[in-house]
Parts: C-alpha cells; structure tokens; sequence
C-alpha cells in the first residue's frame, strides 16, 4: 500500500471536518476522492500532503508513519485553491516550485525542458503568468505538480476550468503516470470523470467515509437488477412474477426490475415463450453520479455549523 | 544570516552520507539542512524578485538624487535670498552718520532729499528715520517700508542702529575709541568654550548636544520609516500569495514558517542593500558636489546659515564653527552609533516584520481590511516617534528610559539615546537589557506570527475576527 489513513480525525472550533476516516491505496492505482462540496475532502488532503496534522489517527506512506520534511518530496499536490506569482516569468517559477520540492537547479532545468516540449510549451519560458490563459495556467500548474516524479500524485479538481481539448491532454498524462507507477489521487464531484478515471473510489460526506471500493464493486453494490431489453416489435406488456416493467423508453426499448431470487434467464424465457424477437439483452447499472445522489440526498446540502467538544 | 557557507557545506556531506548508508541516526540534521536550503531557496527569490524590479531600481537610484537636490535647493534659495536691501537713512542730527555700517545684505544712503512719499520710487527698499531730539532718547527711529523687509534684513537693520548709537556712546561718554572695545570683546570670544561633562570612570568627554540629537533624529527616523515601508512590504508580499492562491501549492512543498521566515529575512536583504547603495551614492555625490561648489559660496551658506556678524569677520567664524563641528564629528562613537543603528534597524524590522506577516495571512484582497488589522502594528510605531521627539530633547529621562528597553519603542527610542554617549547617557546594562529585550521580543513576535499565519494563508472568505485570530494561536 502507498497509502494507509487509519482512523484519521480532524475537528474545527465549529466543524467535524474529518471524523474517523480509514481506507488505503494500492500503488499504481488511480484513486477518486468524492464528495460533496464541503465534506472534508480539502482537509483530508491537507493532511495527507502534511500541511495539516491530524487531530488523532495514523498516515502510512509506503508502509510507515507519514513523514511530512522527508515524504514531503515524493508527493505532488495541486490544490484546488490554487495559482502562480502574477509577475514571475514561467520559466523561473517551475524552476522555483521544482527546487522547493528538493530537486537541483540541473535536474529541474532538465525535467522542465522534457515536460515543455511534451505539452507544448516551449514558447512560454519568458512569458509571465499573467499573460496566460486559465486554461494554459492549468497546464503549467499541472506540470509543476509532476515534474519532480512524485510518487503520489493529488489532483484537486484537475480539470476545472479547462477545455475538453485541454481536459484531454491532462487526461492522458494521468494515464500515463499511473503506468509509470505513480499513485494518482483524484478530488472532484465531478462523477462522469471518475467513472473514465478511476480504478478505486471513496465518497466522503460530513466528514464520514460512506462509501468505499472499485468503481465495478460500487455499481454492483447499488445496482437495482435493472435490464433493458430491445425488441423487434413490442410484445404485450404482461406483468409476471418474475419482473416488474419499469419504463417503455420507446417503441423497440423496456426497462424491467426482476424480482428477488429470479434470474434474467427467467425474462429471457418469458419473452422467448412470447416469441417476441429480441435484439439487445443488457443490464443497466447505476451511473456514479445517480449514486452519487442517492447517498448524499437527504442531507442537508450545505454543511450545517455544529459545536464540537473535541 | 543563519545560512553561512560553512554550515551549507557541512550539510551537504552529511546528506551524501545518508544518500550511502540511510542510517538513520543522520537523519535529523539532514533534514534540518534540507529544510534550511529551501528557506534559502526562498529567501533568494523574495530578495531577487524585489531587487530587479524596476521600481526599486529607481527608488534606490533617485532618492539620493533627490537628497541632493532638496539640499541643493535650499542652498540655492539662502543665497539668493541674500539681496541688498538698499536703505535711505534721514538723519538731521547725524546721530548715525559715519557709524552705520554698510553690510552683504543692508547698504544704508545718508543722500539728501529723500523723504516718506519718493523712497521707493528712488529705489530704496526702506527709509530710516532718526529722531532728532538726541542720543539718549533712543525709542523714536523709525523705519518705513513699501513691501515689508525680510526678517534677516530688519534684524540686521535693528542690530546696526545699536551697534551705532553703541558706538557713539563709548566715543561720547567714555571718551574711548570703539575699536578698542571691539578688539577687547574679539579677543574674550575667541576663548573657546566646551560643555564637558564627567563620565563614570572619571574622565573628562567632551560633548556636543546638537550633533548627538541631530544624529538621533536621522537615526531614529530613518528606523521609523524603514519600519513601516519593509513591514508593509511584507504585509502585500503575503497578501499577494493568500490572494494569488499559490501559498497552498508553496506549503505542501515547505513548511508555512519557513515561507514566512524566507519572505522576512528575503524583504530584510532588500532593505539592507538599499541602504548600503544610498550610503555609497550619497557618499560619492556629496563628493562630487562639495568639488562642484566654488568655496566662497559654501563659505557664504555657513555665514548665511549661522546668521553671522559682518562678512569679513564673518568667514573666519564660519570657517571656526566648521573646525568645530569636525572636531564633535569626531568625537562621536561612530562604530558604536552604526552597530546599533543595523542592529535596531534588523531587530526592528524582525520584531514588526512577523507581526505585519500575520496580519497579511488573515486578511483577503480588502485593502481596508488590511488597513484596519493592521493598525495595532502601526500605533506603537507612531508612538515611538513621539517618544522618540522627548528623548532627544531628555535622553535621561524615566519615559526615554523605560521605552528604550520595551521592544515596541527600542528601536526608534534607543536610536535617540545612544549617539549622547554610551555609557554616560545610556548605561551599558540599559543597553544590553534593552537589546535582549528586542531579541527575545522578535523571537516571540516570530512565534506568535508564524501560529496565526499558517492558518490563515489558508483560510478564504471573510476577515477573521479577533477571536478567532486568538484560537488560531491557540492552535
């Protein structure tokens, strides 16, 4: 494991912000942290990335207890609050951000060439900040996030703010660090993204962790036994013992619930014996998103203030 | 400061060492160097960003200029303000005749027919009128002016009437020759007269009450302003990472104090060499000056200056008051007077400049709000200047002693005091009490800082009220 919170606890003057989180990360992994707007997820990170002690609890990394001086070096974070000097050029600024996270002046100079060629940016040296886009700057504060080859990579909402052209780019760098043995850790609410990403999930709310495991396992978890079945003409629609018809999409399209202890063979057979004809037979799994919701609704949307006797 | 070459070095080896065996008895001094070379790092980019932005560039390069011209200015306007002010005298009874004497500045006409209605239109600046009931009911001269005399040139005028009618009276009266009495008085004032005082060991020091307080006021001002100019610098410098954002991208790299420390000792070395660059540019253009400036008219400013006497007697005053000024520039402890003046410069500055940090950290983009939690930084200062004013003027007094040991005052009030004599004035245990004070001062105002900085670089939104400023400290 990379990557080991146990019973991690963070509490404000007016707010449980991490309340008894524990999970881990296998190396190699691309991992989603996911939660709503003021879960906890920017504590959390802060505290894995050694700008926050936790109030009790354990960090491992790579198996022993967080060091924040020395391990400091083998992670990259992009925070979400995040930006450059205004009037610093760009080349200096990623040979300052590279030099403070210990790589030499040499070192740096060679990464930074290596990864500006990459993304295209080799014009940019002389330019300042403040002549870039925010798109542009997105890209330059991705590069100085990976360019010392941290081990552990935190991305906090990497794509806001960028273009799908852009989203792309980034996109498949992650790709291309995770198999390059680098950890990605993953922040967003952003559920369409993580679904594409992530090999593992975790979704905080109110500072609790509700959910846990890869993202397969967690649709399995929440699926409803749906399945839509495509036909060549429409079939009578008969309720049976084995399914209920949830929805007629359209004319070719059913969507049905089987029951507890049935089997989609039983529809199967059902439809079969009807001699409906059918093109297309294929279960519909819950979008992370609808889970999403589904955990999450009923809570009060914004985090309400409580007072904590920690 | 702390990151001389020779503990870099030593360091370096060490890390070498760790790089070969990771035994991890080293680890901790390793780290200590890792964490002292990023502060490094960023202490080179505070210094350098600020140093070759063009507006220090200018600011270092026309403020001596600008010095000099102010003193260029004021020179000139003295001189010019010199004019002859010609005088019409009406004098029936020729009680001033032959004993007025004609000056750089007043040049007195005894020509007839001159009179109230046609002084000016013949030229003439003022009319003098004598009384013409004698010497001895001197309360009736009378002097009448179209546009009102410069305050020089009516002190002058009322001088030469006593001088003459002085005069008149010795040749009168005493039936002696006045320039008898004239070289008796020069021979008195030559003698030489110094305030010495007894210092404790004994020894007789001469002292010179007006270069010490024209000392301590530069000094002390030139703390007071360095004070609030590099505070406030580091104030917006942290302001501009809070608001720019990168403060938490910096922080997951180092730690907050060692960004807050960089920016501190960073804006510091900027200070240090602007005041080492006006040093050397005021030197070499006070130089260059001086050389420029033909020696009568330098003589012509001191006499103008000192408000002397009669021209030709006067430049050989002037030229005596110059010597003596030397010989009190001299007498001052130099070393001693620039030692404390960069020591209360840095102890200062690092003593504010932690404090104006953390009032950086917790405020956003408001500058109001800035301005605001700012001012309890700024109200000490202010009244130390004040404190300052009275210490000059009573080096020795309770309040001047006192505040030149409180932290928030020392480095303005103590600037006053010392250029008097140290240990006379100030006593070598108010001195180092004073100076422990201000080191441990800006350790605490360094720790305290640094609590509530950390948590508020990165804390967004509205401006922390002083309760919470409190908790973060508490933190």
């Amino acid at each position: 494991m990379i990557l080991e919170l146990k019973n991690l606890k963070k509490y404000y003057a007016t707010q449980k912000a991490v309340d008894d989180i524990s999970f881990s990360i296998e190396p190699g992994s691309i991992f989603g942290l996911l939660g709503p707007n003021g879960a906890g997820k920017t504590t959390l990170l802060r505290m894995i990335t050694g700008i926050f002690y936790p109030d009790e609890g354990q960090i491992l990394f790579n198996g022993k207890p967080f060091n924040a001086e020395k391990d400091i070096e083998h992670i990259g974070y992009m925070p979400e609050e995040r930006g450059l000097y205004k009037k610093m050029k760009i080349g200096e600024q990623a040979l300052y951000l590279a030099q403070l996270k210990g790589l030499s002046k040499e070192r740096a100079m060679v990464m930074i060439k290596e990864w500006f060629v990459r993304l295209e940016m080799e014009t940019w040296w002389n330019k300042k900040v403040e002549d870039l886009s925010k798109g542009m700057s997105q890209k330059l504060q991705f590069v100085t996030t990976v360019l010392h080859k941290p081990k552990l990579i935190i991305l906090d909402e990497p794509f806001s703010g960028l273009d799908p052209v852009n989203s792309n780019i980034i996109k498949e760098e992650i790709f291309n660090l995770a198999k390059g043995g680098a950890t990605v850790i993953f922040s967003t609410h952003r559920m369409e993204q993580v679904e594409e990403i992530c090999d593992q999930i975790v979704l905080v709310n109110k500072g609790k962790k509700i959910l846990d495991g890869t993202v397969k396992e967690v649709k399995q978890q929440f699926k409803q036994h749906l399945f839509r079945i495509g036909f060549d003409t429409m079939p009578a629609l008969n309720d049976h013992p084995s399914f209920d018809i949830i929805k007629q999409n359209n004319e070719h399209l059913l969507t049905v619930r089987i029951a507890e202890g049935q089997s989609p063979n039983d529809v199967l057979n059902y439809y079969l014996q009807q001699d409906a004809s059918i093109i297309s037979f294929n279960e519909v799994l819950p979008s992370l998103t609808e889970i999403f919701i589904q955990l999450v609704e009923g809570t009060p949307g914004a985090r309400q203030f409580q007072n904590v006797n920690a | 400061m702390f990151f001389n070459g020779k503990a870099r070095s030593v360091g370096a080896k060490r890390i070498e060492v760790q790089n070969f065996q990771a035994s991890p008895s080293n680890t901790n001094t390793s780290f200590n160097f890792i964490a002292m070379n990023k502060t490094w790092i960023i202490i080179k980019r505070e210094y350098s960003s600020r140093v070759r932005k063009k507006t220090f560039i200018l600011s270092t390069l026309l403020t001596p200029l600008l010095f000099i011209a102010v003193i260029a200015v004021i020179a000139i306007i003295t001189i010019k303000n010199i004019k002859e002010e010609k005088i019409a005298v009406v004098d029936g009874d020729g009680i001033l005749q032959s004993s007025l004497e004609n000056s750089k500045s007043v040049r007195y006409d005894f020509t007839a027919g001159i009179d109230t209605g046609n002084f000016a239109a013949k030229g003439y600046s003022a009319i003098l009128l004598a009384p013409r009931t004698g010497i001895n009911q001197t309360d009736n001269f009378k002097i009448i002016t179209e546009k009102s005399l410069s305050r020089f040139a009516d002190d002058r005028i009322r001088k030469d009437i006593n001088r003459a009618l002085e005069n008149k009276m010795i040749s009168q009266e005493l039936k002696v020759d006045p320039k008898r009495i004239d070289s008796i008085k020069n021979r008195a004032e030559t003698v030489a007269i110094s305030t010495t005082k007894r210092g404790e060991d004994g020894n007789m020091k001469e002292s010179n009450l007006g270069v010490a307080s024209a000392i301590g006021y530069v000094t002390g001002f030139l703390i007071y302003i360095t004070l609030f100019i590099y505070g406030v610098m580091v104030m917006r410098g942290v302001m501009e990472e809070k608001t720019s954002r990168i403060a938490e991208v910096i922080v997951s790299s180092v730690k907050p104090f060692q960004l807050m420390l960089g920016k501190i000792i960073g804006i510091g070395a900027v200070g240090l060499t602007q005041f080492l660059i006006w040093i050397v540019l005021i030197g070499i253009m006070s130089a260059v000056a001086s050389s420029l400036i033909p020696p009568e008219v330098l003589l012509q400013v001191q006499q103008s200056q000192q408000g002397m006497p009669g021209g030709s007697e006067g430049s050989s005053d002037a030229i005596r008051t110059l010597a003596s000024a030397q010989t009190t520039l001299s007498s001052i402890n130099w070393p001693l007077v620039i030692g404390c003046f960069l020591f209360y410069f840095l102890g200062g500055y690092l003593f504010y400049a932690s404090l104006f940090a953390a009032v950086g950290s917790a405020v956003n983009e408001d500058a109001q709000d800035a301005q605001s939690l700012s001012l309890p930084i700024t109200l000490p200062i202010i009244l130390a200047i004040f404190i300052m004013m009275n210490a000059i003027n009573d080096p020795g007094s309770s309040l001047a002693t006192w505040s030149s040991m409180i932290p928030f005052f020392s480095p303005i009030v103590m600037m006053a005091r010392v250029p008097f004599g140290v240990p006379d004035t100030v006593p070598y245990w108010q001195l180092a009490v004073s100076m422990i004070l201000l080191v441990s001062g800006f350790l605490f105002t360094t720790w305290l800082s640094a609590k509530i900085y950390r948590t508020g670089i990165l804390s967004y939104g509205k401006k922390p009220s002083w309760k919470q400023m409190i908790q973060w400290m508490s933190r």
